[in-house]
């Protein structure tokens, strides 16, 4: 298995556009960054447009830091960043398919199953590598830039401010957590890999779905909230920012809280759920899969 | 009965007598409160505002006379609320300019003195000011400041050592919030099935910033640089 697993890591990072992701993610960020740095007390400004009315000079200078900055690269990337993981995911199989070479591979002596896992852990092994990456750039290379200081997550009807020394252990299970939602998604490219002969395929229709499902699970719709938004998968990806929703006791935040610990691990256990399907299904047509190519 | 008719009316009007008029209560508070010139206070400030969650946030407080006032934060994030400036009841009652003042009597739960001071610029930010007065101490315990511009705020004061000088322990500062709202498009935010509160338990709610002052350097200078 370990051998087999090289080789397909191999493959995965001999391809140029393994490093398209990355190039892309570092892109982003920089360019959040550099636009903070000149204009972030604007834009925090902006953000906090609300409190205007009700409080005199807004901390902006405080309030912009490397914790926050890092926060909004998160929210911004991370609806992206699954469509950058279709990319190598969604290749895995039907990639091999389209090069007329999936029949040679199967052909080896280990079984359909071995073979499908270790696609699916070299996949999941880029996802990782990833998401450590735009963790690197976003939050490293951001405390670096703007320091460290108490953070304030604006939400649609709140404002939570937690201590600096009360942040870093959110932001490891914010990224453990994202890990469980990429992974998920992966595990959708993935399975449609399976299906196809094109990679092109499985990389768009993994795109198409988790565009309309974002769509989906942002529309303020009452008959979707209700009806299919807690269904999607992409609604409980956004389950990262429940570490930063704080509990409170007459206003003041109560530090190493969570406000709602078991809906986040409702979302986790519902996108582990979604990946055993994907994956279900995959393993189970590729086992009967009358490969050609 | 005669007797006891002519006692109570001997007693009120001892007690009317030996009671301070408005003004010479107001002009030994102010006299008090003038004996600083300026002052450095370090404080831990807590806001209980219905839309934020922040912890208790440590500030210093700069003041000098006759009316500058900078709440400084230390570290961390907190929001003043607009108004609050007149935490300082030097400024308070500097700020209240010309006025006429009203005598409204006694709280009957307290016993405290109410005055009303009315200013007589037309222009003045504060419409009326009611003041709830401590007349053995003669320390302002409550004031309720109605604003052209930031609607109807209250001040409750603490003493502890530094009533000597008119200064408060502690101050619970009471306002008016405007409603918060951000578009979801802009927050993304995650629905944990956290009840959501219809908008309008958000608006105009009373929010409270409490100031618990630790240390007080009384007229030992400040530099009016920390103003700017």
């Amino acid at each position: 298995m370990i051998p087999l697993l090289k080789i397909e890591i191999f493959k995965i990072f001999k391809k140029p556009r393994t490093y398209i992701a990355f190039a892309v993610i570092a892109l982003i960020i920089i360019l959040i960054q550099i636009a903070l740095k000149f204009g972030g007390k604007e834009y925090v400004g902006l953000m906090m447009s609300g409190m205007g009315d009700s409080f005199e000079e807004i901390p902006t200078k405080t309030i912009l830091n490397g914790y926050l900055v890092c926060f909004i690269i998160l929210n911004l990337l991370l609806i992206h960043v699954p469509i950058l993981v279709a990319l190598v995911a969604g290749d895995a199989v039907a990639g091999e398919a389209n090069m007329g070479t999936l029949r040679l591979v199967a052909s080896k002596p280990v079984s359909r199953i071995q073979l499908l896992i270790v696609k699916f852990i070299a996949s999941v092994f880029y996802t990782l590598l990833l998401l450590i990456w735009v963790a690197v750039l976003a939050l490293l290379v951001s405390i670096a830039l703007f320091g460290v200081n108490w953070l304030g997550v604006p939400r649609e009807l709140q404002f939570n401010v937690m201590e600096a020394d009360d942040v870093l252990w959110r932001y490891a299970l914010a990224f453990c957590f994202a890990a469980i939602g990429l992974i998920c998604v992966a595990a959708l490219a993935f399975m449609l890999s399976v299906f196809s002969d094109n990679s092109i395929g499985p990389v768009v229709v993994t795109v198409c779905v988790i565009i309309v499902f974002t769509i989906l699970t942002q529309l303020q719709i009452p008959f979707y909230d209700e009806t299919i938004k807690p269904y999607l998968f992409t609604t409980h990806m956004l389950g990262w920012k429940g570490f930063f929703y704080v509990k409170a006791v007459d206003g003041v935040t109560q530090k190493g809280s969570i406000e709602n610990l078991s809906a986040i691990v409702k979302s986790a256990v519902v996108l582990i759920g979604y990946t055993a399907f994907f994956l279900g299904v995959a393993f189970w047509y590729f086992k009967r899969k009358n490969i050609l190519s | 009965m005669k007797k006891i008719f002519t006692i109570v009316v001997a007693w009120s009007l001892l007690n009317h007598l030996s009671a301070q008029t408005p003004q010479e209560l107001v002009n030994k508070i102010k006299e008090r409160l003038e004996k600083v010139n300026d002052y450095t206070a370090k404080g831990k400030l807590k806001t209980n505002v219905v839309f934020i969650k922040a912890p208790i946030a440590s500030v210093k407080v700069y003041y000098k006379k006759p009316d500058k006032m900078k709440i400084v934060n230390e570290n961390g994030i907190s929001f003043i609320p607009k108004g609050s400036v007149n935490i300082n009841l030097a400024k308070f009652l500097s700020a209240a300019g010309n006025y006429e003042i009203v005598d409204a009597g006694k709280e009957p739960a307290t016993g405290l003195r109410i005055l009303k001071l009315l200013p007589s610029d037309e222009n003045s930010d504060i419409i009326l000011s009611t003041l709830y007065i401590d007349e053995k101490a003669e320390l302002i315990k409550k004031a309720k400041n109605t604003t052209r511009d930031n609607g109807t705020y209250e001040l409750e004061m603490s003493y502890g050592k530094y009533a000597i000088y008119g200064l408060p322990d502690k101050v619970i500062f009471s306002f008016n919030t405007k409603d918060y709202k951000l578009p979801k498009g802009v927050t993304f935010d995650y629905d944990d099935g956290a009840e959501k509160k219809p908008d309008d338990n958000l608006k105009n709610k009373k929010g409270k910033v409490e100031i618990t002052y630790s240390e007080y350097l009384i007229n030992k200078g400040v530099d009016d640089a920390i103003f700017k």
